[in-house]
């Protein structure tokens, strides 16, 4: 397995050609490049995985490295890739949905002026989550954690043009480098108390740290986490990343970056498990976040507003999953999101790119006729989103909640299942007022061409399909492929009773399910309802405005600054100012005080020589 | 003895110059003192047995330099008045400073003197040939070549400073 | 005989008028002066030295010593003359321009 560096080495190329060469290449070379670099690093991926797969299930982790950068005791800083079950997944989900919407791009990005510049950094995204993922230690985990946030703060703000555009991405940036801090300190605390920074180091020697540094180390790394994954109350930045083009709200925004929070704590189930206080509040924030998101997501009038507060929901039952120890579950949840979500955003793509830039549902409607495959690949990912039985997104969020109660958080499960029926209501929500109903924009819809189709096509089969890896009550495959990373280490698998399938909790979200699209076929579908009954506006009014959290969030720091910031004025003036001020009355003082003896006088600098002269005879002669 | 009272009387007209080059408003009766005050140096100078110095101090310092002295002063005395009186006594501490200090430094120079016991241990009535002028030339022509040598450069690079200092601005004219 | 200390004494006496002279007096030429009365002090101190020890060192030392303030005299005095000459007084205090 030593060569699955090239999986990361072909991305960084292609993003650094079409870096340096995207001009005079053009737009066509370049995107083969990138794209066909991406589809290289896929086939790569694809035969790494059948490798390993071929190989006892025992022996399927590699630990191959590069270079050794420092190495002082215990403590070694190097650079080498864990290829284990974990990271075959994502490394399979980031260079195949990966390619899929870096073909998409082609089409999307078509009359785009940077066309390039897109390329090399949907590249350059790349290869930073392929370091983040295979990187075998929590610095070079760091390194990629980084580079992600900065692929995605340029591909938010890549339309530099649109004030709304940098300042979200300036937002996505800050959020996002507050929560890089948080693994920065857990690093620093790793090195001071173990003095080892490597995935293999630091797990088997948990247990010769106190639980309260655990505990520490678990809320800075989940820190980091929330930031980059949108967990409450750091979630504000994910909704106005979508300011990005569509892609990037895929690609990064849904299917990959977003999932680096659970994939970490995923990784780092060791340290969660010996700390279990941050573990459930992983997984209370997680269950919070997912209700939380998606009753916001039911009153949103931007197609990918909705499907970003879709995605902040869905995020919350990953975490919830990984904080209850339901490793596999968050997963494969995960991965069936990937799918789901990509789709579901590459259509809404499709859908603007068909209306021209227009993302107003209220300015939709009726586009099945106009946008066929597309309406049905939607419908698909809509399904799958919801948790519609039978298709993805019903197995990996049923697995999740079946845990959940399994395990005993009764409270947590339920939220979750609220959140199931709020999040199909949302979904179809969308779903029916963008394909329903009679068309209520004025321009001339049009279905996309195949280069953005066929990656349509190909998500959907995933979407449909990808859940039959996990059915409960005949197989798992998934629980089975990871069963490796998480045997490795103590509370790495939930007992089997926990796995066991409860028929009337699936039964009983099916239902609501179920129920949730009748809702929102009732209340969008048929016909649009413009009026909204009296006693609902106040509750519509709260959730439109996202819970005023960013206006909250605003006022805190916005006052919090300004008080330090008079804080900050007054030390200035007084400390600061006081000791250069201080200094420097200092020195004018002695040079004021010393400046007469500067007099100019010739004969009162002989007197001061005479006088020094005789002091010196008189310590030779006397002393 | 006869070296006793040579001894003190040149000692005194010595100091009586001295104090003439201190006290004298007029610079050409400082200078004048001076001249006295060398003169009488020389004849220390002889009872040292230092007869070749003693003719160089009376030839050369009490006659060329003074005469130099005289000249400038002369110079610059005629296009010059006395001080300004409201100068006078700007520096006054300066006087009461410089009489302390010179006082104690003449002081401690004494109080050594006269508490050494080195002094009459060794020198003898018996000179034999030191500070003939044969043994002053000896002295000077071989172990002390080099020194006399540079003399020469020391004296070159006056008279070169004092031409250059002494052009009537030429450059310009 | 007198003793070597006297001529020492009378050496230390001249050079302490000399410097009190070089610090007293405001005209240049006899702050000058003063100077060479202090060189010609020390000159005293080396040929007294030199009979004490019946060495030719410190005659040679006063030759070089003559030689030296003739040189110094003739800069000196062409220093003065250079400063003084455009003045109306002749007078050191005038000259502070390195005031501080």
């Amino acid at each position: 397995m030593q060569d699955a560096i090239g999986i990361l080495l072909l991305p960084a190329l292609g993003s650094l050609i079409a870096a340096v060469f995207g001009r005079s290449l053009g737009r066509k070379a370049t995107s083969y490049v990138t794209v066909g670099a991406m589809a290289l690093a896929f086939v790569w991926a694809v035969s790494v995985f059948l490798r390993m797969l071929s190989l006892p299930p025992a022996q399927r982790s590699f630990d191959p490295v590069y270079w050794q950068w420092i190495k002082a005791g215990s403590l070694s800083l190097h650079f080498g890739l864990l290829i284990d079950p974990l990271s075959a997944i994502f490394l399979l989900i980031v260079t195949g949905i990966g390619f899929l919407i870096h073909l998409y791009s082609i089409g999307y990005m078509h009359d785009d002026a940077n066309f390039q510049r897109f390329f090399s950094y949907l590249n350059l995204f790349a290869f930073a989550m392929l370091v983040l993922v295979t990187a075998d230690n929590f610095l070079f985990l760091l390194v990629g954690w980084g580079a992600v946030g900065l692929a995605s703060y340029l591909l938010i703000g890549f339309w530099h043009t649109r004030p709304s555009a940098v300042s979200a991405a300036r937002k996505a940036l800050v959020l996002n480098v507050a929560g890089d801090v948080g693994i920065m300190l857990a690093i620093f605390i790793l090195v001071m108390t173990l003095g080892r920074v490597s995935y293999s180091g630091v797990f088997s020697h948990i247990s010769s740290l106190t639980s309260l540094q655990v505990e520490l180390i678990a809320f800075l790394l989940y820190l980091g986490a929330a930031a980059k994954s949108a967990q409450f109350p750091l979630h504000v930045w994910l909704p106005d990343a979508m300011e990005g083009p569509t892609p990037v709200s895929a690609l990064i925004h849904a299917a990959t970056m977003v999932t680096a929070g659970v994939y970490l704590i995923a990784r780092a189930y060791p340290i969660f498990h010996a700390a279990p206080v941050a573990a459930e509040w992983v997984a209370g924030i997680g269950a919070f976040t997912a209700l939380f998101a998606a009753t916001i997501a039911l009153v949103q009038n931007d197609i990918k507003r909705v499907i970003a507060y879709s995605t902040v929901s869905q995020l919350g039952y990953m975490f919830l999953a990984v904080g209850i120890s339901a490793y596999a579950a968050g997963i494969f949840h995960l991965t069936m999101h990937a799918f789901f979500k990509a789709l579901l955003f590459l259509g809404a793509g499709s859908v603007i790119h068909a209306l021209s830039g227009e993302q107003d549902m209220r300015k939709m409607g009726g586009l099945k006729k106009f946008l066929p495959i597309t309406y049905w690949t939607f419908l698909i990912g809509t399904a799958a989103n919801a948790g519609v039985p039978f298709f993805s997104g019903f197995f990996s969020k049923d697995a999740i909640l079946g845990e959940a109660l399994a395990t005993g958080h009764f409270w947590l499960w339920l939220v979750g299942v609220v959140a199931a029926f709020f999040s199909a209501l949302y979904i179809f929500r969308l779903f029916f007022l963008v394909f329903h109903g009679t068309y209520r924009g004025d321009g001339h819809p049009h279905e996309s061409p195949p280069v953005m189709t066929v990656p349509l096509v190909v998500l959907a089969i995933g979407a449909l399909l990808g859940g039959y890896l996990a059915v409960p009550g005949a197989w798992n495959l998934f629980d089975q492929w990871l069963a490796p990373v998480y045997s490795r280490y103590p509370g790495g698998l939930l007992p089997a009773a926990a796995t066991a399938p409860n028929w009337g909790a699936i039964a009983l979200t099916s239902v609501l399910v179920l129920a949730a699209v009748w809702v929102a076929w009732n209340l969008f579908g048929r016909q649009v309802r413009e009026e909204l009954p009296e006693g609902l506006r106040p509750i519509h009014k709260v959730l439109y405005n996202k819970y005023y959290i960013d206006e909250i969030g605003h006022a805190v720091f916005v006052w919090t600054v300004d008080r330090l910031a008079v804080l900050a004025d007054l030390f200035d003036r007084v400390v600061v100012d006081g000791i250069v001020m201080g200094i420097a009355a200092l020195v004018k003082g002695w040079g004021e005080a010393l400046a007469p003896f500067q007099s100019g006088y010739l004969r009162r600098y002989g007197l001061a020589v005479l006088i020094g002269g005789v002091f010196v005879v008189a310590y030779l002669t006397l002393v | 003895m006869l070296s006793s009272v040579v001894f003190w009387l040149a000692a005194a007209v010595a100091i009586v110059g001295a104090g003439g080059v201190l006290l004298a408003r007029n610079p050409v009766h400082s200078a004048l003192s001076l001249v006295v005050n060398l003169a009488a140096l020389g004849v220390l100078f002889l009872l040292l047995h230092a007869e070749f110095l003693a003719v160089v101090e009376i030839l050369v310092y009490a006659g060329a330099v003074m005469v130099l002295f005289l000249f400038v002063v002369t110079l610059l005395m005629a296009g010059t008045k006395t001080p300004k009186e409201e100068h006078r006594f700007r520096l006054a501490y300066q006087f009461l400073l410089a009489g302390l200090f010179g006082f104690i430094l003449l002081v401690l120079v004494a109080h050594v003197m006269l508490g050494a016991d080195w002094i009459s241990s060794l020198a003898g009535p018996n000179v034999g040939s030191f500070g003939s002028i044969a043994a002053f030339g000896t002295a000077l022509f071989t172990q002390y070549l080099l020194p006399f040598e540079l003399t020469a450069v020391v004296l070159l690079v006056a008279v070169i400073g004092v031409i250059v200092l002494g052009r009537e601005h030429g450059a310009n004219r | 005989m007198v003793p070597i200390s006297y001529y020492l004494i009378l050496s230390a006496l001249l050079f302490s008028i000399g410097t009190v002279g070089v610090l007293i007096r405001r005209n240049p030429l006899q702050m000058f002066m003063s100077v060479e009365l202090m060189w010609n002090a020390v000159n005293l101190s080396f040929v007294a030295f030199a009979r004490q020890y019946l060495n030719m060192a410190g005659h040679v030392f006063v030759f070089l010593v003559i030689t030296v303030a003739a040189a110094e005299v003739a800069i000196g005095l062409a220093i003065i003359v250079l400063v003084f000459r455009n003045r109306e007084h002749a007078d050191v205090d005038e000259l502070n321009v390195m005031k501080g």
